[in-house]
């Protein structure tokens, strides 16, 4: 395209990759408010069934429009502030929530560079060599929607509920980082896509590098569930004792905004898990031919669609902890071992060449 | 539900042993909730199942007939008196001989029940000489006005039998 309205090849490569990364920035930000839409339809009716109901089944075939009636009922509700709370920073804050969830998955690496008509096509939207630590970075941001929510309401449950959101997110943050730090000790690198590969290149997901990257994988699943605000770890919404916690004041919109951060904070946690410790598109080989590279994606939504489920499963079976035992749970039992697991990791990783595991084979 | 009897577990040994005690219970209660997972639901979809109604349901109130097509009710207004709810109003008259309505030498000339008194306590039904009152197994009786709530006696009585009633003032 030299010379096309006197612009060189140069400049158009660089055009032609902005508009790319917001269309799939476009593709993935809608992408995840309709997985938010059908997840809260599968938790209904996957929770209906672990208690022998069937759950929506009204709206449509198999209830498939009951979230495009929810979402309707959403937005047409009365959107409320309180009269004494702060306005802006009660309008703000579930935009403070939802946004950091939404572009967490711009590191995310769905599936391994390939080429598709011959051109070179990628399934994320950004590489960028400390991946791991701009998803971290974005969900502790998010984490300043919940206590600004509870804050602004001035009320005293959801005052209450974001001193609990952040006081809980804060400690499993710790056990979470050194979870996945394991895997970035064995990996060698922050890149998530580089990640992704050395597991595929290995031939072994992390979590199958036994016994340390188990440990760390279920150290991370069970701190992720607490930074997800999930069941059994959802103190922050503790309906018996708070109302609905951080969020009892909103309504209409911005609840749901709340509601959609939430949901899509499960879909971050699950690809991150699956990118740290599930070997992304493993067993699919990052240089197979063209369409076998084009079911990692596939083989990588299953992956997140298994840890959703286990999300669901999680919240029917088990009751909610009391705060002092999950504060113990945290730091006096997830922390130590994730740091003793951390420590062992390196000294593997630190005698043994990298890339061989000794206990794998 | 079948009674289970729930054994506590003894005291753990040691904190390895209980930590084990306590996952096996989780890895247990993840097993429950599984297995209901794959059980079917026992929701009725109502609208569209109908309940397995029990036989002696206490649902909307009927007057019965005899076999020839006579009323039952003698307008004795026990069922009124034994009402804890006052939801019947029962007024007798006396039988014509010519054009019998009931059996007896008295008939309910007006027979109501306030549906929205009404309790569904059976205690009418008991108190009734002649069996004439019953409470059937129809319970779908939400209706939009207090009006419509109010039954006539033509609203409770059973419907005629089908063949002509007999000469005889006893039923066939």
């Amino acid at each position: 395209m030299d010379g096309l309205f006197g612009l060189d090849g140069a400049t158009w490569d660089i055009i032609l990759a902005v508009i790319t990364a917001l269309i799939k920035a476009f593709v993935i930000v809608n992408g995840l408010l309709l997985a938010f839409a059908y997840m809260t339809l599968t938790e209904r009716k996957v929770l209906g069934r672990m208690q022998a109901r069937f759950g929506p089944n009204r709206v449509g075939p198999f209830g498939l429009l009951q979230p495009i009636a929810d979402g309707i009922k959403l937005a047409f509700k009365e959107d409320i502030t309180p009269r004494q709370a702060n306005f802006w920073v009660h309008t703000v804050a579930p935009m403070m929530a939802l946004i950091p969830a939404l572009i967490i998955f711009a590191v995310i690496p769905l599936g391994p560079e390939m080429r598709i008509l011959g051109q070179p096509w990628t399934w994320y939207v950004a590489k960028i060599n400390v991946g791991y630590l701009y998803a971290t970075a974005i969900a502790s941001v998010g984490v300043y929607g919940l206590v600004l929510a509870g804050w602004a309401s001035n009320s005293k449950y959801a005052l209450l509920g974001g001193l609990r959101a952040s006081a809980q997110v804060i400690s499993y943050e710790l056990a979470q980082g050194l979870a996945a730090m394991t895997a970035l000790v064995l990996a060698g690198s922050l890149n998530l896509y580089e990640i992704v590969n050395q597991q595929v290149a290995s031939g072994l997901p992390y979590a199958l590098y036994l016994p340390f990257g188990l440990v760390a994988f279920v150290i991370y699943v069970i701190a992720g569930v607490a930074e997800s605000n999930r069941s059994p770890f959802d103190m922050a919404e503790a309906e018996g004792e708070l109302g609905a916690g951080f969020h009892t004041e909103y309504s209409g919109f911005k609840w749901s905004m709340f509601f959609m951060a939430e949901y899509v904070n499960m879909i971050n946690i699950s690809a991150l898990a699956t990118v740290l410790f599930l070997g992304g598109w493993w067993p699919i080989p990052t240089d197979a031919p063209g369409f076998i590279q084009g079911l990692g994606p596939i083989v990588f939504l299953i992956k997140i669609g298994a840890f959703m489920f286990m999300f669901i499963w999680l919240r029917a079976t088990f009751p909610r902890l009391r705060f002092d035992r999950l504060m113990s749970l945290g730091w006096k039992v997830l922390l130590p071992i994730a740091l003793v697991n951390l420590l062992l990791t390196s000294a593997v990783v630190a005698l043994w060449p990298l890339g061989v595991w000794p206990f794998a084979q | 539900m079948a009674f289970v009897e729930v054994k506590s577990p003894p005291p753990p040994a040691n904190a390895l042993s209980g930590a084990v005690a306590d996952v096996t219970a989780l890895a247990r209660g993840l097993g429950v909730t599984l297995g209901y997972m794959f059980q079917k639901p026992v929701t009725i979809q109502y609208p569209e199942e109908r309940p397995r109604i029990s036989a002696r349901h206490r649902g909307r109130h009927e007057l019965e007939r005899h076999d020839n097509g006579l009323e039952k009710c003698v307008g004795c207004e026990l069922c009124a008196l034994a009402c804890p709810s006052k939801a019947i109003f029962v007024e007798g008259a006396e039988n014509p001989p010519d054009a019998p309505v009931s059996i007896g030498e008295r008939y309910a000339k007006t027979y109501i029940v306030n549906m929205i008194r009404c309790i569904f306590c059976g205690f009418c039904v008991e108190a009734c000489p002649t069996e004439a009152l019953q409470l059937k197994k129809v319970f779908e009786l939400a209706d939009y006005t207090r009006e419509s709530m109010i039954y006539s006696k033509e609203t409770l009585l059973a419907p005629a039998p089908k063949r002509e009633a007999t000469d005889s003032w006893m039923p066939g």
